[in-house]
């Protein structure tokens, strides 16, 4: 059977996001609890949770959390990080025992900075010096996969249910200030652990709901600038046109959104003049980036996370606020669950984003 | 005078029982196949002259004529069929080259007709473009790389652009090679559902400078009624290099089609032979292109996208390339099967690729290079219906040309003998007497009808993929599978094959 990055394979899902915008951290318990009310919207082939904040004592360090399938790929991998990076600190992701988890891989993380030698040689400026690793990582090295690469977070994903994998890696030892999580339910068995979300590049981190028909087109578009989709998943496709429009294009936050989510062109033309200049331009310009068919997605960074839905809401996303803590989740219930009586619930609009920032942060 | 071998193509058959003897068909016919006699009060019909256009089964009032295929059997040869053997009787007869008109008519593969679109079931919900909105606007023209902003302003100019309300336009089509009734037809059409229509290489008529904003102006080797305010006219410039039609060949309009007003329009004397040279005599290679892209773009100022048509040909991703390179806002790549007025048979039948596969390559070479999104790709050469245009965008294209299609749509028979200028329909013609039968406003109702059942269709498609703008099936190859194709092919088109 091909795994996943061979074969394109659609899923369902359920998403889950916390964020407290004073930055203070909390422990990975309660969003198992959130994710775990939906149970059924997975279908135990894939959960996964991003942490920020986790690791406040290595937050000027790249944390790789590693995925090896044999101590072969590990040896091979260490000496290009060995070769690329000095690496300050490395070992074993600690995880227990859970019986519906299984055939896992080696589970590393290291924390690490680029040889500025490296960095200098390679002209790149430090954030595309580490993508370029990541990048090579994945599609060079067989039988690794790097699971995250950003500084003072964390991905953690397995087959699984979402709640069992939170299990697996002991999440209630960790404290962060934002936390999302995935469950999948996707219509064929990849049985590979690198398939499960979220999806990560840096700091950014992806989860998702739904299949997008615009796949192709986005994925090749995005190729054009040099990322890599070996995983041929829509997550994957999602994380590399933010990176792009955010990262590398520079575009403001609410522009990047516009892009993936733009405006009916009978609406841009209801626009004063000036605003229709700027979302025409966007529109023309990217128009490959505009992400087609159902979507819920929240994207993390370190500065908090964006939720938004496809423009025509083909996909469930709610939203609730109650003091500091801004949830956002496929169900109401998964909010309700961890914060039964939040002072607002909303429902937002297709394409209209849920933003929460930390404290200070002006855009994400 | 020896003996001609030439037989009739068809047999004209006259059902004495429902004929009227009213004569229609003897006034319609300007090939002269139906006679009346007074002396006999009787019909004839002469086979040998019937080009099988349907003018005269169309228009009798009694239904009494039937056009049938000559029967005539030579021994059976799969390799000496009748066209080839014909072909050699005609060519010995006269000693000159064999012409045609419309697309190439063999039966190479139509890799259309092994393309399959996708379409959404469960795991993502089609969409009802009755109920919710269904975006086919496209935009032709040089695109940036990035927007910039700052402080939330947008700071980069977009460079000019052709506004589309769907993304199919008329393709190139001379006055001259077509009658101006045609040409009208065609621009009311383009005004009227919001798209463009091509002037070919044959200069604008006064009469349709009002239809501009609807023109893409053409600049072909002849340089035919090329001057600024022609320049000025349109919105958009396409420089033609070649067509897919008579790939590396020019054109030939006889001066007997030069009349006064063909004259006037391409500054030419009347009655004069418009040749156009087989290159144009300034640009023998691509920095010679690039001159000329920027030439007209500096004629008018950089306010029009200026595309390049080619003929696609074995090499033609490298030659886009180099266009995109050259400075071209729009590349047209015409497809061996594109129809044209008048061509040498041999030429048109053997010369070029199929539009489907140099799409695949022109698309994924410019995207290997990164400068996909920079260009728009559009393409011609045989789009037949609304599924081959989603096929076309879903392989890369940014929109389509039509010719053939909107000529049909005007009354065209398919005849292919355009070339004799004796349209019986008054499209290829500039007789006065034929072009009066094309009405250019049913005409035009008649065209944009077509546009307008073509965009209700490629919406359900759309839709049912699950897909609201168009531009996201552009270059969307997932949405395509391949039947009864080699590996090579799908490699080619960088499509699976159906049920992988």
């Amino acid at each position: 059977m091909l795994r996943e990055g061979q074969v394109r394979i659609p899923s369902g899902c359920a998403i889950s996001g916390i964020i407290n915008r004073k930055g203070n951290r909390f422990s990975g318990e309660k969003i198992i609890e959130s994710i775990a009310v939906m149970h059924d919207r997975s279908n135990g082939l894939g959960g996964g949770f991003a942490a920020y904040g986790i690791y406040p004592e290595y937050k000027d360090f790249y944390a790789f959390h590693m995925f090896y399938d044999n101590l072969q790929a590990k040896e091979d991998v260490e000496h290009f990080f060995n070769e690329h990076f000095s690496v300050e600190l490395s070992g074993i992701i600690p995880t227990r025992k859970v019986s519906s988890i299984k055939k896992s891989p080696i589970i590393w993380r290291y924390f690490m900075k680029p040889l500025p030698d490296k960095i200098r040689d390679s002209e790149l400026y430090e954030d595309e010096y580490v993508v370029q690793c990541v990048m090579k990582i994945n599609s060079k090295f067989s039988g690794a996969y790097v699971v995250s690469s950003g500084k003072n977070m964390g991905a953690f994903k397995a087959v699984g249910y979402p709640e069992d994998v939170g299990e697996f890696y002991k999440l209630e030892e960790y404290q962060g200030y934002t936390w999302t999580a995935h469950g999948r339910f996707p219509t064929n068995t990849p049985g590979w652990w690198g398939g499960a979300h979220p999806f990560t590049l840096l700091d950014w981190s992806v989860v998702h709901n739904g299949e997008i028909s615009s796949y192709d087109a986005n994925r090749r578009y995005v190729e054009m600038f040099g990322y890599d989709c070996s995983l041929q998943t829509d997550t994957e496709a999602i994380t590399y046109a933010f990176d792009l429009l955010l990262r590398k294009h520079g575009l403001p936050l609410d522009m990047a959104i516009q892009t993936v989510a733009a405006p009916f062109w009978d609406s841009i033309a209801h626009m004063d003049e000036k605003q229709q200049k700027v979302f025409k331009a966007l529109r023309i310009t990217y128009s490959s980036l505009l992400i087609n068919g159902p979507f819920s997605i929240i994207l993390g960074s370190k500065n908090g996370f964006v939720a938004l839905n496809d423009r025509i809401k083909l996909r469930a996303l709610v939203a609730a606020e109650d003091n500091d803590t801004l949830y956002v989740a496929s169900e109401e219930s998964a909010i309700r669950a961890v914060c039964p009586k939040p002072e607002r619930v909303w429902s937002p609009r297709g394409g209209e984003p849920v933003i929460g920032l930390l404290e200070g942060a002006d855009s994400i | 005078m020896t003996l001609s071998m030439n037989t009739p193509e068809f047999l004209v058959e006259r059902n004495l029982d429902r004929c009227i003897k009213c004569q229609v068909c003897v006034g319609q016919c300007a090939n002269e196949v139906h006679k009346y006699d007074k002396e006999t009060d009787s019909l004839s019909c002469e086979d040998l002259a019937c080009v099988g256009c349907h003018r005269c089964v169309t228009l009798c009032p009694t239904h009494a004529l039937t056009i049938k295929k000559f029967p005539l059997e030579f021994r059976t040869n799969a390799n000496w069929t009748p066209s080839t053997i014909n072909a050699i009787y005609k060519q010995a007869e006269s000693g000159g080259i064999l012409l045609t008109g419309m697309g190439n008519d063999k039966p190479y593969p139509i890799y259309w007709d092994h393309l399959l679109l996708n379409a959404s079931q469960v795991t993502n919900p089609s969409i009802d473009p009755l109920r919710e909105p269904m975006e086919v606007k496209t935009y032709l023209g040089r695109k940036p790389d990035k927007l910039d902003f700052s402080d939330g302003e947008l700071l980069t100019e977009i460079a000019p652009q052709v506004e589309l309300e769907l993304p199919i336009m008329f393709s190139a089509m001379s006055f001259g090679s077509i009658s101006l009734n045609a040409v009208k037809s065609l621009a009311a059409a383009a005004k009227e559902v919001g798209t463009m229509f091509n002037t070919g290489e044959g200069g604008l008529h006064q009469d349709l400078y009002s239809y501009g904003d609807n023109a893409i102006v053409q600049v072909a080797s002849g340089r035919f009624g090329v001057h600024s305010q022609y320049l000025e006219a349109g919105t958009a410039i396409e420089i033609k290099i070649g067509q897919g039609a008579k790939p590396g060949i020019g054109g030939h309009l006889p001066g007997e089609k030069v009349g006064r007003e063909v004259s006037e329009t391409r500054m030419i004397p009347e009655g004069s032979d418009a040749l156009s040279p087989a290159p144009h005599h300034d640009i023998y290679s691509i920095e010679d292109l690039r001159q000329l892209i920027y030439s007209l773009k500096e004629a008018t100022r950089y306010k029009k996208p200026v595309a390049v048509k080619i003929a696609a040909v074995h090499n033609v991703a490298a030659i886009a390339s180099g266009i995109a390179r050259a400075g071209a806002d729009i590349i047209t790549i015409d497809g061996f099967r594109g129809g044209t007025g008048a061509t040498p048979l041999r030429t048109r039948d053997n010369v070029g690729i199929p539009i489907e596969l140099a799409l695949a390559a022109v698309d994924s070479r410019l995207r290997n290079e990164s400068i996909r999104h920079q260009v728009s790709l559009v393409v011609a050469g045989s789009l037949r219906n609304s599924a081959d245009v989603m096929k076309a965008i879903a392989l890369g294209a940014d929109a389509v040309y039509i010719a053939s299609s909107a000529l049909l749509a005007l009354g065209c028979h398919m005849c292919q003998k355009c070339y004799t200028g004796k349209c019986n329909w008054g499209i290829a013609t500039q007789d006065p007497n034929l072009v009066k039968r094309l009405n250019p406003e049913i005409g035009a109702q008649r065209a944009a009808n077509l546009l307008r059942a073509w965009k209700h269709e490629i919406k359900e498609m759309l839709g049912g993929m699950g897909i609201n703008a168009i531009e996201s099936l552009r270059g969307n190859r997932l949405m395509l599978r391949g039947v009864g194709l080699s590996d090579r092919d799908l490699e080619i088109l960088g499509v699976k094959a159906a049920g992988e």
